[in-house]
């Protein structure tokens, strides 16, 4: 295999919890704990698990929008980590992301086209006036919007063509790669679909690699060629979506997957159901962080030793004791 | 078929607004039966939660007014009644439980001081057997420690926890109508299961009506026996779950149950998804004539003069559509 376009090495992130006099440092979260993958160039990796699990801040630590506390990002043979200010700038033209909320990641007071062209300015992409114009105007038909779309403002648009608008500011660059942060979550499903059918087209058209961050596990299979599964700031399972969504091996993956209510009522599953909620992050449990909600745990083996992502079959990785 | 619980015909609830009158309601029929789960699925603004908050009359008057229709429950209209025989109604007849259960819980009383509060005012028990109903109500729906627990306040609970006290409260009087709006939306996907699980355990046990109202097809799928499936502020489309989901007559619906990707199929033959072009239109001053028209593939000239009324084409099947 070929140097793939990012390779993500032991990630790290605490979060100090601060308190007291003089905030001192009482606690950490530990969001992101020993992360690793890969993302090979044109390929989606999806990255799936219930909220606060570090599928988020993994994605912020690779562009450094969070300093990660540990670990390397290697981007098209560069540590991201270790780049300087400077250097970290120009590395954005080939990496940028897509956000959640659309209502909360455009600035409301810029127009659509000043919001679109500001990367333009910041790399020099352009030079005239007409040149700003044309790219923008390029930039908004790519995303199925009109040209006199670019003097209007946030609030004018509905969600679904904000989103349009946050991938037109992601494409201005030509990035390389894109980190979508829930770019669906916040969508009806019809508009949902127009905006996934969108990701896939500018795909093809630009050869993007995506690194796609979603709790939706429909969705998530729907877009990704691979899927990795996180848990309290761990990777769990990571396969080619195919069979991670046939045969998954982790507990915690075919729970999540058995919780998913298919939208056709002739189909019934056996749900593995699990108990209680994730233990407070603070205080993750020892050893297998799963093993407290585990259907399949056996004692101690779970509660004390950290099981590590082992290769089952080809491409197929999964860190439990008892599986693979 | 028995006379239904709940009979809401053509309801209409309007908005004033600065950009004029929205009719978030225009026109709704909606019947909801003894002992049956009906879930209601719509996108955002659709009307689906403003068709539940006018039922109980919880809609704030101004802005919002109820301006025609008749809401029967058990043969009664609820429109014209007064705040105080409403009260009773709510909870003790028909409980509700919303989306974001922090929001809806106040947060400077502990949870048992909440759920007792609605036991002593409607069944009239003191303090101290409504605080022991209330951890009875609370062991019910399965949270640990009900004992200690209900001395807690709604933040020291999770959101899964928070959704489980609301159930508790919504059912502390033994409606006979639990309408849930959007109950598992802000929750992850396994404390989905676990509330929904809980929902239907708890509807078998009190032999309540439910009236689910999402956004999700697969939650409606799963948990409902008839689906009611609204646009634009009216029900275009009426059925048992079965019939709605093996053959869905109005474009709306099709479209809705096409353009979601299921992982039980995806798997195995990747297609690209079926999106509905266009937006939902203002209901300000909604399109004249269907209002899926402007955004339906097989809309023609009949589609875009008159409203399609909602007619029965096979029994127990509505649809409001010409084709």
């Amino acid at each position: 295999m070929t140097e793939p376009l990012l390779r993500v090495k032991e990630l790290v992130k605490y979060f100090p919890v601060r308190g007291g006099l003089f905030r001192r440092e009482l606690d950490r979260i530990h969001a992101v704990d020993r992360v690793s993958f890969e993302i090979g160039a044109g390929e989606t990796l999806g990255l799936v698990g219930e909220s606060g699990c570090g599928k988020s801040t993994t994605g912020r630590c690779i562009l450094r929008l969070i300093e990660p506390t540990a670990g390397d990002v290697w981007f098209m043979g560069t540590n991201v980590t270790q780049l300087e200010r400077g250097a970290l700038r120009s590395l954005c033209r080939d990496m940028q992301i897509i956000f959640q909320d659309p209502f909360a990641s455009l600035n409301p007071r810029m127009t659509v086209g000043s919001i679109i062209s500001e990367a333009l300015t910041i790399h020099g992409l352009a030079k005239t006036r007409r040149q700003f114009e044309d790219r923008v105007v390029q930039l908004l038909e790519t995303v199925g919007l009109e040209a006199d779309h670019m003097r209007r403002y946030p609030h004018e648009f509905s969600g679904g063509q904000r989103q349009r608008i946050g991938i037109a500011r992601a494409l201005a660059v030509e990035p390389k790669l894109i980190v979508c942060d829930e770019p669906v979550s916040a969508l009806d499903v019809s508009i949902q679909a127009q905006v996934i059918n969108l990701l896939e087209d500018l795909q093809q058209q630009f050869g993007l690699t995506y690194l796609f961050i979603a709790h939706d596990l429909s969705v998530v299979e729907h877009v990704s060629t691979r899927v990795a599964v996180m848990y309290m700031g761990r990777i769990v399972e990571i396969a080619l979506a195919r069979d991670l969504y046939t045969s998954p091996l982790h507990p915690y993956t075919e729970a999540l997957l058995s919780a998913v209510p298919i939208p056709d009522p002739k189909v019934k599953r056996r749900r593995v159901a699990l108990q209680g909620d994730v233990p407070n992050p603070l205080k993750p449990p020892g050893g297998c962080r799963f093993h407290t909600r585990c259907p399949i745990r056996k004692m101690p083996l779970c509660s004390q030793e950290t099981p590590r992502l082992r290769e089952t079959s080809g491409g197929h990785w999964v860190a439990c004791h008892l599986r693979g | 078929m028995s006379e239904p619980l709940l009979e809401i015909r053509g309801l209409r609830t309007q908005f004033a607004t600065d950009d004029g009158m929205v009719r978030a309601v225009d026109g709704v029929d909606l019947a909801v039966h003894a002992g049956e789960t009906v879930g209601v699925v719509g996108e955002s603004g659709c009307g689906k939660t403003v068709t539940a908050l006018s039922v109980l009359k919880l809609i704030a008057m101004p802005p919002g007014r109820i301006v025609d229709g008749q809401i029967l429950w058990r043969g009664r209209d609820l429109v014209p009644l007064q705040s105080e025989r409403m009260d009773q109604i709510r909870s003790k007849e028909i409980g509700i439980v919303f989306q974001e259960p922090m929001t809806s819980l106040n947060p400077v009383y502990t949870v048992g001081e909440q759920i007792a509060e609605t036991i002593r005012r409607h069944e009239g028990l003191g303090r101290r057997a409504a605080l022991s109903k209330t951890v009875d109500m609370l062991r019910l729906v399965q949270i640990p420690n009900p004992e200690r627990r209900v001395h807690d306040y709604p933040h020291q609970f999770s959101g899964g926890m928070r959704q489980r006290v609301m159930i508790a409260m919504a059912l502390s009087c033994g409606p006979k109508l639990l309408i849930a709006d959007e109950p598992t939306t802000a929750l992850d996907v396994t404390i989905q299961a676990q509330i929904l699980e809980l929902l239907q355990d708890m509807k078998a046990r009190f032999g309540m009506a439910v009236m689910l109202i999402t956004h999700a097809m697969g939650v409606v799928a799963e948990t409902a026996q008839r689906v009611v499936v609204m646009y634009a502020g009216r029900v275009i489309e009426e059925a048992s779950v079965e019939q709605l989901f093996s053959q869905p007559r109005h474009p709306y619906t099709l479209g809705l149950i096409r353009s979601i990707p299921r992982i039980d199929t995806a798997a195995v033959r990747k297609t690209r998804l079926e999106a509905i072009g266009g937006v939902v239109p203002s209901l300000v001053d909604p399109p004249p004539g269907c209002r899926f028209a402007p955004r339906c593939r097989f809309a023609t000239a009949i589609c875009r003069q008159a409203i399609p009324p909602l007619r029965e084409i096979e029994p127990g099947h509505k649809v409001a559509c010409v084709l």
